[in-house]
């Protein structure tokens, strides 16, 4: 017998749990930038737990907290251009906003109101999606057109660690790798899916070696380093404008609220498992990085939590204030033009 | 025991895995966490892992799974999550289900029960308000089957777990919880071919299934103030569909009104139309009316209220049959 194929999966991480500097940061990321990444982070927290109380108060609907996952988010907005294409799925509601989805438009999807998609800013990204994995093809189709026209530009998609058992990931990754496409697959491993934890969903022991079956390159990285995910996502990128092709990059987190504000996590793990996870919080851990390092002061904490809050109760009044959809948008946009027969519904709608 | 729609979803489940050792069940977080609606509650506990199973978010897989189970000899019955999620799964339901033993010429079959929850109402997320009735009625093999109340829920769910062919069980979410009516648990099942004649009228047969008997019976409420006595029938089994009832009771009224959430171009009520049309025509003394969704997909929850059918358009429909001359 002689071995025809083996595999191994690197794992990057730069800060450990305490803050400290498992190796030296990368010489190009700046103190400034670090600094830019720790109040991004903050935001992405204030909105969230802005968005809970606000379905709790029945002003939106049903919402995936991103809370624990900050770095994720962060870390991809950072390392992304901007004429790159973003297709996400439903937790990655702060890279949207950071790349320019404003405020508004979030909390009218979320709100239940159709024009949340109209994306003034980035018109080019995928709204986000919830059917699990679907948009993972898409992510190959927008490739592979901007390589045959010529555009220097990736597309990325993320998904979580359930939606990886789904076989539109597996046929995407496949396609990907045959046709060279300049795609990044942003795996969040959150460590449960719902109710289901991570061994229940795979035996296989990473997400990144889904990636070897299809023949395309792959890693993991701490995702509660916002450095290394910075990094990692930065690197594939850079690998794939070389016309290195696909990749896979599983960014290892942990889900730290309810799967979303219909769902009651405390059913199906235990209490224990969630106050240890929260000593890998990514907010801390880089503050109290910057921190040591005095390029963070309490007054700047609490000025950043002021601005924050400031900012996004404005956005909150500004959406409480628009007026009801009318309900005829229901069917404006099926069609370029709209077919005679959808032109009488559209009618009798606009009567209600 | 007064229970609710979900409620009794979960009983008729404990009780078909109680008499028979083959049926389990197998879906995503229907394990420890009972389902997102519950539906499955307490069930991992009482009948451990072998026959209440997690599944990896595939739902290809959990109906192609299925199928070989049924195959050879055990009773799975599957959850699909919201039924807006079985999309991924057609191939396997229809290519599969409905075929083995048709494809087997009867050697292999596929004795299995997909449970989902569909339909809208409840301010849920994108793709968690599909109606696929008529999609899966036109597919050759495949029963498809809807409670409107707890009684039924439990009594056509057992016959459903019990049927020898594949069984799509669409449990209507607005009524998961709408209210509460005592079930006994005694094991007996409802025929799966039959109609059920809620409300007994003389002036206009209203047909329906599912979530919409809500607005029907308000419609009829309404109806009846103003003096006008309407039938109201939930189809249930929507394939194979029971027309006989559905005859004999235009028959009597003269003017019908089909009503369903499902948009209403090429939905299942244009199939209870036609075969009017076809062999009713005599009776009618109005045209068919139909009432649905708009021929759109399902609207963020913001406009759910003016896609679904309301009393007020269901009433608008009546008037015209009734108006008719
Ligand atoms: C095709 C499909 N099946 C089922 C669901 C229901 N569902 C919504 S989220 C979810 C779990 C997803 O977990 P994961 O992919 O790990 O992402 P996370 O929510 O943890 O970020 C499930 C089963 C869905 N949205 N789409
Ligand atoms: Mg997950």
């Amino acid at each position: 017998m002689k071995t025809v194929a083996s595999f191994k999966i690197q794992y990057t991480q730069f800060l450990d749990q305490e803050g400290k500097e498992v190796q030296p940061l990368p010489a190009e990321i700046t103190d400034t930038q670090l600094a830019e990444y720790y109040r991004d982070m903050v935001f992405c927290r204030v909105f969230d737990k802005k968005a809970v109380a606000l379905q709790r108060t029945g002003r939106i609907s049903t919402y995936a907290p991103l809370i624990g996952q900050e770095a994720v988010d962060v870390g991809i907005a950072h390392a992304m251009k901007r004429d790159d294409v973003f297709l996400p799925y439903y937790r990655n509601t702060g890279t949207q906003i950071l790349r320019g989805v404003s405020l508004i438009e979030t909390l009218l999807y979320f709100g239940g109101d159709e024009r949340g998609t109209a994306f003034k800013e980035t018109r080019q990204d995928f709204p986000t999606q919830i059917n699990l994995s679907t948009q993972t093809p898409h992510a190959v189709g927008v490739a592979m057109a901007m390589k045959l026209q010529g555009e220097p530009h990736v597309a990325v998609t993320t998904v979580g660690d359930g939606a990886c058992s789904k076989g539109d990931f597996y046929e995407a990754m496949n396609l990907a790798g045959v046709w060279g496409a300049p795609v990044l697959f942003v795996a969040m491993n959150n460590q449960w899916a719902i109710s289901v934890p991570y061994e229940s969903q795979t035996a296989a022991k990473t997400l990144a070696q889904k990636a070897i079956a299809a023949g395309i390159g792959s890693e993991q990285v701490d995702g509660n380093d916002v450095v290394a995910v910075y990094d990692g996502v930065g690197r594939a990128l850079a690998l794939i404008r070389e016309g290195k092709g696909p990749y896979l990059i599983e960014l290892k987190t942990y889900r730290l609220g309810d799967h979303t504000t219909a769902d009651n996590a405390s059913r199906y793990r235990s209490d224990k498992e969630v106050s240890e996870a929260w000593k890998r919080d990514p907010i801390a851990r880089l503050r109290t990085y910057l921190s040591a390092r005095s390029l963070w002061t309490k007054d700047q904490e609490e000025k950043l939590l002021t601005e924050m809050n400031q900012r996004i109760e404005a956005a909150v009044e500004q959406y409480l204030a628009i007026e009801a959809p009318r309900a005829a948008g229901m069917v404006e946009h099926l069609f370029a033009e709209l077919p005679p027969d959808l032109e009488a519904q559209r009618k009798i709608l606009d009567g209600m | 025991m007064s229970v609710t729609l979900v409620q009794a979803v979960t009983m008729a489940l404990a009780r078909a895995m109680e008499q028979d050792d083959r049926v389990l069940l197998l879906g995503q977080d229907i394990g420890v966490n009972g389902g997102v609606f519950r539906a499955t509650d307490g069930l991992f506990k009482k009948f451990g892992d072998r026959r209440v199973l997690d599944t990896p978010i595939s739902e290809s897989a959990i109906i192609g799974s299925s199928i070989g189970m049924a195959a050879q000899g055990l009773r799975p019955v599957a959850e699909i999550q919201f039924m807006g999620f079985l999309y991924a799964g057609l191939d396997q339901l229809l290519s599969h289900a409905g075929r083995l033993r048709s494809r087997t010429r009867g050697r292999l079959s596929c004795p299995m029960v997909i449970r989902t929850p569909f339909g809208g109402g409840i301010r849920a997320p994108e793709h968690h308000a599909d109606s696929l009735e008529s999609i899966l009625a036109h597919s050759p093999g495949i029963r498809v089957v809807i409670p409107s109340s707890p009684s039924r829920a439990y009594g056509l769910l057992l016959s459903a777990i019990q049927d020898p062919d594949p069984v799509v069980f669409m449990e209507p979410i607005r009524l998961y919880r709408g209210s509460k009516e005592p079930v006994n648990d005694d094991g007996g099942g409802l025929p799966l071919d039959t109609c059920f004649v809620l409300r007994e009228g003389r002036d206009v047969t209203l047909v329906t299934w599912g979530n919409c008997v809500i607005e029907v019976s308000e419609a009829a409420d309404q109806l009846e103030e103003e003096g006008i006595s309407a039938e109201i029938i939930d189809v249930a089994s929507i394939s194979r569909l029971d027309m006989d009832t559905i005859f004999g009771s235009v028959e009597r009224t003269g003017r019908c009104v089909i009503v369903h959430e499902a948009a209403l171009t090429a939905g299942f009520g244009a199939e209870i139309a036609a075969r009017l049309a076809d062999e009713g025509l005599l009776s009618l003394r109005a045209p068919v009316k139909r009432v649905g969704g708009f021929d759109t997909a399902y609207p963020l929850y913001r406009l759910e209220n003016h896609y679904l059918p309301t009393t007020h358009r269901i009433l608008e429909a009546c008037r015209a049959v009734l108006d008719f001359e």
